[in-house]
């Protein structure tokens, strides 16, 4: 198997999000994932996005209001 | 589906079971309590309506969320959704949290920009969303909290991707510089050389 070519840290900067948004195409995919194994300043930076996204994802966590569920189950009493 | 009594059954459970989630959702795009009940309840009332057009029961979260998505985007239409050339054209520095924070030659132990996000409240993650434009909190809210694909999202809103990119890349440095701008005034203290870092 041959050695994907490498990126340089710009360049794994630049296509960080997409690659951790799983939208980047397999041969990038490849060669970011080279450069990660070996690069601690972009591993670091990718593990901070990474751990910022969670973060981002649990804002769409809440409890619903009381009121909401007296809606709800009102609407599930009329279907 | 089946009939109309195991449908309704399933259905409530699958309602209550995602409800914390439909509301969260529905509360970071309409920034709003009252909004987002509206959201999740006109959600609700379309999903059963049309829930014999499910065909995998599996897919039931995936597909009842696409249909909040697409009722906020909806009843958006002609609103800001719609008014983002000429954000997008003023421009928006790329910003990172990352790049603020980061210090290469501390001690491996050492990390200001896990503190950070160690110090970092549920509210302050809410409020820095809820700062965006909403053309570009939308994009973030399907991306980052719903987890949308690029395709998706792009045809959610009748854009192309590229404009999905650009706008979520924008998008996301509005979000870092907005938690930066809490954390200054907030004096969140973020590592030993933190002085230097938070008052620039």
């Amino acid at each position: 198997m041959t050695e994907p070519d490498k990126l340089r840290c710009e360049e794994v900067i630049a296509h960080l999000l997409s690659y951790l948004d799983g939208e980047i195409d397999d041969a990038k995919r490849a060669q970011m994932d080279h450069h990660l194994e070996e690069c601690r300043g972009c591993f670091s930076r990718a593990e901070f996005e990474k751990a910022l996204r969670d973060r981002v994802r649990q804002a769409g966590d809440a409890k619903p209001s009381p009121s909401l569920q007296e809606r709800i189950k009102g609407l599930m009493d009329q279907f | 589906m089946g009939d109309d009594s195991s449908d309704r059954t399933f259905f409530e459970a699958e309602i209550q079971r995602l409800l914390g989630r439909l509301y969260g959702v529905a509360l970071r795009l309409t920034r709003n309590q009252a909004d987002a009940e509206d959201l999740v309840s006109e959600t609700t009332v379309k999903a059963w309506s049309k829930l014999d057009q499910l065909e995998d029961r599996q897919s039931f979260p995936k597909w009842v969320f696409r249909i909040l998505t697409n009722t906020f985007i909806s009843s958006r239409r002609g609103a800001h959704l719609e008014r983002t050339t000429s954000l997008e054209e003023d421009g928006e520095q790329p910003f990172s949290l990352f790049e603020k924070l980061h210090q290469p030659f501390l001690l491996w132990w050492s990390n200001p920009e896990q503190e950070l996000l160690n110090k970092l409240l549920h509210d302050d993650i809410e409020r820095a969303l809820d700062s965006l434009p909403e053309s570009f909190r939308t994009i973030v809210v399907l991306v980052d909290v719903e987890g949308y694909a690029y395709g998706e999202v792009a045809e959610c809103l009748g854009v192309p991707i590229g404009t999905v990119r650009s706008r979520l890349s924008r998008a996301r440095s509005m979000l870092q510089r907005a938690l930066w701008e809490q954390a200054k005034s907030a004096g969140l203290a973020v590592g030993s050389s933190a002085k230097e870092v938070i008052h620039d």
